[in-house]
């Protein structure tokens, strides 16, 4: 059951016959892998930026997969799509690896820790890891060669805090479309 | 929201695979220290790998790169408009002025080139080794890295520095096929000799990351900088080229300044691959005629 948006409807309205179908597959399970490692080209493209200025989109929308659909995404992901990032980020290899595998196993503390949230605890505890992440970033950024201060990332964390919902957002539209009915069962 | 129920089933199957995510997960991040380690004691370790991902990426890169300073330039052309009147008087003025001093420095080149030739001063041209556009960069990371679309197949080498018409921009750092990652000067691990234009003040500039650079005096002493002053690549120690515009001062602080980019990654379109600059004085001496071998008989023989 999908519930109806105006960004699925002229899919949906494709397919007229709704009873004994289901969401593709391939679709329902590759869609967060995907979006999340397009958000680690894409952004690089429109600009040759001279400072820190975008936030970390693929890594806030790891947060608000794992936020909006629990256990979608494995536990192990963080390591594959960590090491995928790494190779566009400009981050020392290994660095989103490690920091992407630890924010997974903590965000899934902190949810069996607090069972009862809302949207502002969720919002809060992503700005933490978000936060967090960025600083251990440029500490393994400043060990390979580095040398920049901590208050060079002030603009980027405010951005991606302020972001964070917006984000939310897009995961809850890309999930409607993962569970487009697309496949013919009889 | 209501807490979903975190105990998978009943099923000995189900609590394995939950359990085997869980040590897949650890695993991985203690691989991605690992593997963390190595590249931060070698920078250079998977310069391979990443040679590879922006080379497959480098289509779509080329494709967004084109409308970029189209959509930069459009921003320009509309505020232009707003001081159209005042801004074309003082062209004017300005180009009165210019056409005086190109006169002028017509005839200064004109008694350089005459004095270099009494010099024997063999002052060659370069040409760049390639012209190309920078398709990405790392804009969420500190780091300041950018990604030209040549590489090794262009004749792009390690070390050679990159320019734009308006100044330097960076050094190649990693050679792919299609493309090459350039370290930009504003990386605080780009340091560049540079001089002041007007009376050759050494310095270093080293970037900042957040698009400034701070310059460093070699002779530490009373600040002789003002905001204002250009600094230029000096050529001391190779790599790059002397007389290339690098930035302005814009503030000063205890030991040096900080400097305003002159040439601005973000709207340059194309820039220029040089050669790597090997100034006469790095390469060995030779020993000359004059001295017999057995004059210096500890020296080393080339």
């Amino acid at each position: 059951m999908i519930a109806r948006s105006r960004f699925t409807r002229p899919l949906t309205d494709r397919f007229r016959k709704r009873m004994n179908r289901v969401p593709a597959p391939l679709l329902a399970t590759g869609l967060p892998w995907l979006s999340i490692m397009l958000a680690a080209v894409l952004p690089a493209m429109p600009i040759i930026a001279s400072a820190p200025i975008m936030p970390p989109l693929a890594f806030m929308l790891l947060l608000s997969w794992r936020q909006v659909r629990p256990g979608l995404l494995p536990v192990w992901c963080g390591m594959p799509l960590g090491a995928f990032d790494d190779l566009f980020s400009g981050q020392p290899f290994g660095s989103g690896m490690f920091l992407w595998s630890l924010a997974i196993i903590l965000l899934d503390v902190i949810e069996t820790r607090f069972p009862w949230r809302n949207f502002l605890f969720d919002w809060m505890i992503a700005a933490a890891i978000v936060c967090g992440y960025l600083v251990l970033s440029l500490t393994f950024a400043n060990a390979a060669g580095g040398g920049a201060t901590v208050d060079i990332l002030v603009p980027q964390a405010m951005t991606a805090v302020m972001l964070f919902p917006l984000v939310g957002q897009l995961v809850a539209a890309l999930d409607k479309v993962r569970l487009i009915p697309l496949v013919d069962l009889d | 929201m209501a807490p979903p129920n975190r105990r998978p089933s009943y099923s000995r199957r189900a609590q394995y695979t939950t359990f085997f995510g869980y040590v897949a997960g650890v695993l991985g991040a203690l691989v991605g220290g690992a593997l963390l380690v190595v590249s931060i004691a070698n920078p250079s370790a998977f310069s391979g790998l990443r040679g590879l991902a922006s080379d497959a990426t480098s289509p779509v890169a080329r494709a967004t790169s084109g409308g970029r300073a189209t959509s930069m330039g459009m921003v320009e052309t509309v505020g232009g408009y707003f001081d159209a009147g005042r801004q074309n008087a003082f062209l004017k003025r300005e180009l009165a002025e210019a056409k005086v001093r190109l006169i002028e420095a017509k005839a200064i080149a004109e008694e350089n080139r005459r004095l270099k030739g009494l010099l024997q001063l063999n002052d060659s041209d370069t040409k760049p080794v390639v012209i190309a556009r920078l398709i990405s960069s790392t804009p969420s990371s500190t780091r300041r890295f950018a990604t030209l679309s040549a590489g090794q197949g262009d004749g792009v080498a390690i070390g050679m520095p990159v320019r734009s018409p308006l100044g330097l921009i960076g050094r190649v750092l990693e050679v792919g096929n299609m493309t090459s990652r350039v370290l930009l000067i504003t990386d605080p691990e780009s340091v560049v000799p540079v001089r002041r234009s007007t009376d050759g003040v050494a310095a270093f500039a080293q970037g900042r990351a957040d698009g400034a650079l701070q310059i460093k005096l070699i002779g530490l002493g009373v600040n002789p900088l003002k905001p204002g002053d250009t600094f230029v690549t000096s050529g001391s120690g190779g790599l790059y080229r002397p007389g290339t515009p690098i930035g302005i001062v814009a503030s000063l602080t205890r030991d040096g300044a900080i400097a305003r980019l002159l040439s601005d990654p973000a709207v340059t379109e194309y820039v220029a691959v040089e050669p790597v600059w090997a100034p006469e004085a790095t390469q060995p001496l030779q020993p000359t005629a004059s001295v017999s071998p057995g004059a210096s008989p500890g020296a080393p023989q080339p």
